[in-house]
């Protein structure tokens, strides 16, 4: 048998594994293993008792009334839900347009040293503190207007959406092929014209997820709202006043003394979450039904 | 036809173009004029507009600095560099040290990078080199869950949740054991630098572990061949074929998640207990720079109470700055290069 023969060299030219060598191994196996585990436990945890605590408190009083005075029972954060869109309104209306121009810009011209500067700028900007651009948008607005408003919050907001929407903007548009391109400037098609209906509509799905995505990260701050918007027990329309904001509730709510504000705040919580995951989940949706037989 | 310029007739081969039909124009005549212009005047306005755009991030970032040093001009004139040596921090004698604000946010954060650079790393070496490939979407689909939970809703979980676990459970056996290290002592209240901790280190694992998970990505695959052809066990391809190559990127995503876990706020003020003290033990109450201008700042009225606390805000501005820099240009340095990879 001389194949046998050979495979039996082979296995005594490569020394054995020791055990030691071994051991190291499965343990550290066993340590990631467990890493992920202990990752894990929170994450189910902070998921089941948002909707264990708060499946049991959300009804459609909670959804459709006003927070009433502080240790009475009841009440809701309807005033809540609307002044989180109304803020995310205002945000959505300056920074996604802002965002996305910043973002052509990057993708179609920006090939120089100022294109690299407004690139590591807009990371710079990622990191900046949410609450620092609470006091910006406190000082550019709200020490104008002499007062708290929603349209301060709505601000805030937007300066955090520029930098992620310009940054997921480029590179979709930078994925979009040369070739199509070229091909628009070979039929005559301006620039401008190439950008917008070519480049940009290509990219449109990648494009609109990070939109989202930088809407999903302001819509749960609360931090620089807190002296922007300040928060309302009533209802407000206007945007020159102080405005509820539902996350700005759920943090009132649990810090009070109170049992039934707390349940409140799981309550609202679950709100907040299902709220950002069903815009995320609408947005996607139409994109793709929109997007049917487009490249 | 849109443009004349570009008329070709049917036939093959080249033909000059007819701009003669264009120039001639009289000035008079507008159309034609327009119709020359066609994708000349369209395109600078539209790229005007989208430079001014990039500008306007610029500008946004100017416009930080300018606001929040033009705001802190006040207290950086009344207390200059002893602001932040000073434990003094009293807005009724408008006395203003910031202090126990910068220690307790330095403590609270290298808590929680301590905490979760282990788990991160980990979940990332799990991800990329031991999970079945089965696993690997759903795991990292459930990580970076994590980093679209809002802030508040943390801090709502370790209100309810965590921090009595730590006061009844964690904290009793942790003094027991741990207590003659001097940082286990005193009441286990649950709320302090121990539960920010926590709670910081389970908000900037999924920022490190998805950044780790990147870089372990583009280590190349022979580079884990030639170890594993070298006799290797699967632990030591890691170590050696892996993570030595990716150091750098990991310490980069590890910053970034420093970064986070500094600017960090409401989380960590509804569970750090808000008390300006400065304590060894990490059972007792602390206070961060963003906790105080979440506490404070609507309710300042004094225009150098308002102005100390911008104070604190530049400096949080500055430090994060920094820190996230050194971070990106970690990173960079090994992900650049990669196709995949848009960054100039």
């Amino acid at each position: 048998m001389p194949e046998a023969a050979g495979i039996i060299a082979v296995q005594h030219l490569v020394p054995p594994i020791s055990l030691r060598r071994r051991l190291t191994d499965h343990a550290m196996t066993g340590i990631a293993i467990l890493t992920v585990i202990v990752v894990l436990v929170p994450l189910v945890a902070i998921f089941g008792y948002l909707l264990f605590r708060g499946l049991a408190s959300v009804n459609w009083a909670f959804l459709t009334q006003t927070p009433r005075p502080p240790g009475e029972v009841g009440g809701g954060v309807a005033n809540g839900i609307v002044g989180s869109m109304m803020i995310l309104g205002v945000a959505s209306l300056l920074g996604v347009p802002l965002g996305i121009g910043a973002g052509i810009y990057l993708a179609e011209y920006g090939r120089d040293r100022l294109g690299d500067a407004i690139r590591f700028t807009a990371d710079v900007l990622n990191g900046v503190p949410s609450i620092v651009i609470g006091i910006v948008a406190y000082a550019i607005v709200v020490l104008y207007q002499k007062h708290f408003s929603a349209l301060a919050g709505g601000v805030a907001l937007a300066i955090m959406m520029v930098p992620t929407i310009s940054r997921t903007t480029e590179e979709m548009l930078l994925l979009v092929p040369q070739a199509l391109r070229e091909a628009a400037y070979g039929l005559g098609i301006p620039r401008w014209r190439t950008t917008l209906s070519i480049t940009l509509r290509s990219a449109t799905s990648g494009v609109i997820t990070g939109v989202m995505l930088a809407f999903a990260r302001v819509a749960g701050e609360t931090a620089p709202l807190l002296f922007t918007t300040l928060g309302n027990e009533f209802w407000n329309m206007r945007l020159d006043q102080p405005t509820a904001a539902l996350p700005l509730q759920v943090y009132n709510y649990a810090k009070s003394p109170y049992d039934d504000w707390h349940r409140q705040a799981w309550a609202g919580a679950l709100v907040l979450i299902l709220l950002i995951v069903s815009a995320i989940a609408a947005v996607r949706y139409a994109v793709r039904r929109g997007n049917f037989g487009a490249a | 036809m849109a443009n004349p310029a570009f008329h070709r007739p049917d036939m093959p081969g080249l033909q000059p173009v007819e701009e003669t039909k264009v120039t001639p124009a009289p000035v008079l005549r507008v159309e034609p004029l327009l119709r020359a212009s066609n994708g000349e005047l369209p395109d600078r306005l539209f790229k005007y507009a989208m430079i001014a755009c990039g500008l306007a991030v610029l500008g946004l970032l100017a416009l930080i600095i300018f606001e929040l040093v033009l705001r802190s001009n006040l207290s950086w004139h009344a207390f200059g560099f002893k602001f932040f040596g000073s434990s003094n921090w009293d807005p009724v004698s408008e006395q203003f040290g910031a202090f126990p604000f910068i220690y307790g946010t330095v403590v609270s954060s290298l808590l929680a990078l301590i905490i979760a650079v282990p788990l991160a790393v980990g979940v990332a070496v799990f991800t990329t080199e031991m999970c079945p490939p089965f696993l690997r979407g759903p795991l990292s689909f459930f990580v970076e869950l994590l980093a679209a939970i809002p802030s508040v809703i943390y801090g709502l979980w370790a209100v309810f949740v965590l921090i009595p676990i730590l006061s009844d459970h964690v904290e009793p056996f942790l003094a027991k054991t741990l207590g003659w290290t001097g940082l286990f002592t005193g009441p286990p209240l649950g709320v302090g630098m121990l539960a920010a901790g926590i709670i910081l280190a389970v908000m900037i694992i999924p920022i490190i572990s998805s950044i780790a998970r990147e870089v372990l990505l583009v280590v190349p695959q022979h580079q884990r061949e030639a170890v594993l052809a070298l006799g290797a066990t699967r632990w030591e391809m890691i170590r050696i074929g892996v993570l030595r190559n990716a150091r750098a990127g990991i310490v980069g995503g590890i910053i970034l998640g420093l970064g986070r876990a500094l600017g960090e706020t409401m989380a960590v003020t509804m569970v750090i207990g808000n008390s300006p003290d400065i304590s060894r033990s990490l059972f007792a109450p602390g206070y961060t720079m963003a906790s105080v201008l979440a506490n404070e700042f609507a309710e300042a009225t004094s225009n150098m109470h308002l102005s100390a606390l911008v104070e604190v805000g530049l400096a949080l501005f500055l430090v994060t700055i920094v820190v996230n820099t050194l971070a990106r240009l970690l990173v960079w340095t090994v992900t650049r290069g990669q196709p995949a990879s848009t960054h100039a």
